[in-house]
């Protein structure tokens, strides 16, 4: 990938809000979470949220590191093992209770299944689909905007 | 090389197999069909003056000058944005447009099933990139390699590249799919001048015998230059020892077919002498280590470098490329991010002096970290049959049927005997060497850019050289040194596409490529359906 760091950012945002939405919206019910419908929609947007924001900063700091790469590019491995200390910063959030909103409990199997589930597909479609309806965006660093 | 076929030492081209079809073509008046003194001489032209030529002149809205790959990606582009292939002719001296660049690449050792260098997802063949080379690859081939490869490159791995064979074979079905052969006219272009009353005459010097007159002009709002190399040229030393000594056989340009040196390394002892760092330089030495290790030779290479980088260079951390053994090491040939990210977008903004420092910060030759190559020359150092030194050469003499070169390296002169001296330095003629180019230059307005090229604008618009509501817009390597420095590479001619089609759409010519265009367009693609 050859982002900028607009790019980054918006790619981020418009990916897990469009991909990570629909696949939480299918995926929220029938989450391991012992609680009504209502309240595991909540949660799980919550959580995509969370990923979201964190993921601004997050990529604020890998652009940082990128720049100290000749290339200034970001290997697609790279784009794949982030979500390891990503994953891990938004669980320890919701362990030490610190996702403000959160109504039930989020077990680990309902945060793995969800967190991996949206990001393996934005993942994905940035790494080729998403040049088919925007043919400008991987010579604009990805920006959409 | 003569300066109506630059850079291009293809054979010579065959007249198209297709008549032309053409909008409109007046009646060849009184004159002979050839250029007077009149039209020679004037910067501007009118429909009177042509037609008292007697040339005919033959209406189409756009032109493509050249018909390799820029010409191929551009008219591509504009397909998909809804041009019928009526409305566009793309005039070349080659009959396919990957013609010139299959010479150059076997030429210079890349055979169809060896790897090119540009990446997976440059793909000539298809304006979105997906699915990429190593997917395409993958489910061809049934193989998960080509994916992991692009997983992990390019650290874990080396970069992917697809065979010269898979480029070629797409090209072949895309140029189907889009009627190329419907809009290409081969001939010679000699010259793009002004018209008064707005666009442009491209004229055309048809095979001989094809037409009955000796040039045909074709009268266009829009024209588009893409005619590759300006030409190659010999380092000077070896220029002037080829003209002296009038020897074509043991001075060499790895750009040219040089088979002999192999052929002759089967038969007996050969010393090899190698000019260039560059990716060239590492595929004929390749070739002749294969060769070596194949047939059990004895060759031996003297690799001499001009500049020898033995380190990781760079003004700083945060610009520092990897090299060694003499070699700079780079995947393609500028740092990837001027195709698409952040160098892409720094150098859109820089102009004169500021643009040219940055060209030379990254630019420079280099080749690619390749684990076959590495090993391979670790081998011959240890084996003492590659040796590599740093210098420049002095004097070249012609003793008992050897090369004998006196080298001047840190520690003093020193003789290189070798029985063939292949030059792998592509260097670039100017662009003034190129007769349509010359002409642009002098007649239509056309001035150069920071490093000497054609000057473009942001949206490959040809500065200067407007004419009414016409455009000349230029792709590819005569125009490096603009804004954006990727030119001369597929990627890098599609992004001029991109720009050149978005400014069309603009002026009313074709239909924007938005989202929904992109994917319907996308289908069709992959459906092999036209446009
Ligand atoms: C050895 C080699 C390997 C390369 N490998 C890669 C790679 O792996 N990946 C990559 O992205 N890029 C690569 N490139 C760079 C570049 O992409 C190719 O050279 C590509 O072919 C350039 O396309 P072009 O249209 O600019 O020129 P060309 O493909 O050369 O086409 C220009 C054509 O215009 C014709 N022409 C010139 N003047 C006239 C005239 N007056 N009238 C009519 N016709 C004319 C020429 O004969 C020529 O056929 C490589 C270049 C070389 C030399």
């Amino acid at each position: 990938m050859l982002p900028t760091l607009a790019g980054r950012v918006q790619t981020r945002v418009a990916l897990f809000a469009v991909i990570g939405g629909l696949v939480t919206l299918l995926i929220a019910p029938v989450l391991p979470i012992a609680a009504p419908v209502a309240d595991k929609y909540r949660d799980a947007f919550l959580v995509l949220a969370t990923v979201t924001v964190l993921g601004i900063g997050w990529e604020c700091l890998y652009h940082l590191l990128m720049q100290w790469r000749w290339e200034k590019d970001w290997p697609t491995l790279f784009g794949l093992v982030t979500l390891v200390p990503e994953g891990l910063l938004v669980w320890l959030l919701l362990e030490a209770k610190a996702v403000p909103g959160i109504v039930g409990t989020v077990t680990a199997p309902a945060f793995c299944i969800q967190f991996l589930a949206v990001w393996l597909p934005v993942w994905l479609v940035a790494n080729g689909p998403m040049r088919v309806p925007f043919i400008r965006w991987r010579f604009r660093g990805e920006r959409l905007m | 090389m003569t300066k109506d076929e630059p850079g291009a030492r293809a054979p010579e081209a065959a007249p198209a197999a297709k008549p032309v079809t053409v909008q409109m073509r007046s009646p060849a008046a009184v004159g002979g069909g050839d250029l007077t003194e009149e039209l020679l001489n004037s910067d501007w032209w009118t429909d009177a003056m042509v037609q008292a030529a007697g040339i005919p002149i033959v209406d189409v809205p756009f032109v493509s000058v050249g018909g390799g790959i820029g010409s191929f990606v551009t008219v591509d582009y504009l397909r998909i944005a809804s041009v019928p292939p009526d409305r566009m002719r793309v005039l070349s001296n080659i009959e396919f447009p990957w013609k010139t660049y299959e010479y150059l690449t076997r030429v210079s050792q890349i055979p169809r099933g060896e790897r090119i260098r540009s990446d997976s997802a440059s793909r000539p063949d298809n304006i979105w990139g997906f699915p990429s080379y190593a997917l395409a690859e993958a489910v061809r081939d049934k193989s998960l390699k080509p994916l992991w490869q692009v997983l992990v490159e390019p650290i874990w791995a080396d970069y992917y590249t697809p065979k010269a064979g898979q480029v070629f074979a797409g090209l072949e079905r895309e140029a189907k799919r889009i009627g190329f052969r419907e809009m290409l006219v081969t001939g010679q272009v000699r010259m793009v001048r002004r018209r008064q009353s707005g666009g442009y005459f491209t004229i055309l010097t048809p095979p001989p015998g094809t037409e009955p007159t000796r040039r045909v002009a074709y009268r266009s709002q829009f024209v588009h230059v893409a005619v590759g190399y300006p030409g190659l040229r010999f380092l000077p030393e070896l220029q002037a020892f080829r003209t002296q000594h009038q020897d074509f056989h043991h001075v060499v340009s790895a750009y040219e077919d040089h088979e002999h040196v192999y052929a002759l390394a089967r038969t007996k002892h050969l010393v090899v002498m190698l000019r260039g760092g560059g990716i060239v330089a590492s595929r004929v030495l390749q070739r002749l280590m294969d060769d070596r290790e194949r047939f059990g030779l004895s060759t031996e290479i003297v690799h001499l470098f001009r500049t020898y980088v033995s380190g990781s260079h760079g003004p700083n951390a945060w610009n520092r490329r990897k090299g060694g053994n003499g070699f700079a090491y780079q995947g393609f040939n500028y740092p990837k991010s001027v195709w698409g990210g952040q160098l892409k977008s720094r150098m859109r903004k820089l102009e004169g002096d500021d643009r040219a420092t940055e060209y030379k910060l990254m630019g420079g030759t280099s080749t690619p970290y390749r684990r076959r190559w590495q090993a391979q020359m670790r081998e011959g150092r240890t084996g003492g049959w590659y040796r590599a030194i740093a210098g420049t050469v002095e004097e070249m003499r012609l003793e008992n049927g050897m090369i004998a070169s006196r080298v001047m390296i840190s520690g003093g002169p020193v003789e290189v005997a070798a029985d063939f001296v292949i030059d792998c330095t592509g260097l670039e003629a100017d662009i003034a060497e190129h007769r349509l180019l010359a002409d642009l230059l002098e007649h239509s307005g056309a001035g150069r850019n920071p490093l000497g090229r054609l000057n473009v604008e942001r949206d490959f618009e040809l500065r200067g050289a407007a004419s009414g509501p016409g455009v000349i817009y230029a792709s590819g390597a005569t125009t490096l040194g603009g804004y954006f420095p990727g030119v001369d590479t597929f990627l890098g001619l599609q992004i001029a596409a991109q720009e050149i089609t978005d400014d069309l759409a603009r002026r009313g010519f074709c239909r924007h490529i938005g989202p929904v265009r992109s994917t319907s367009q996308w289908l069709r693609w992959v459906f092999s359906r036209q446009p």
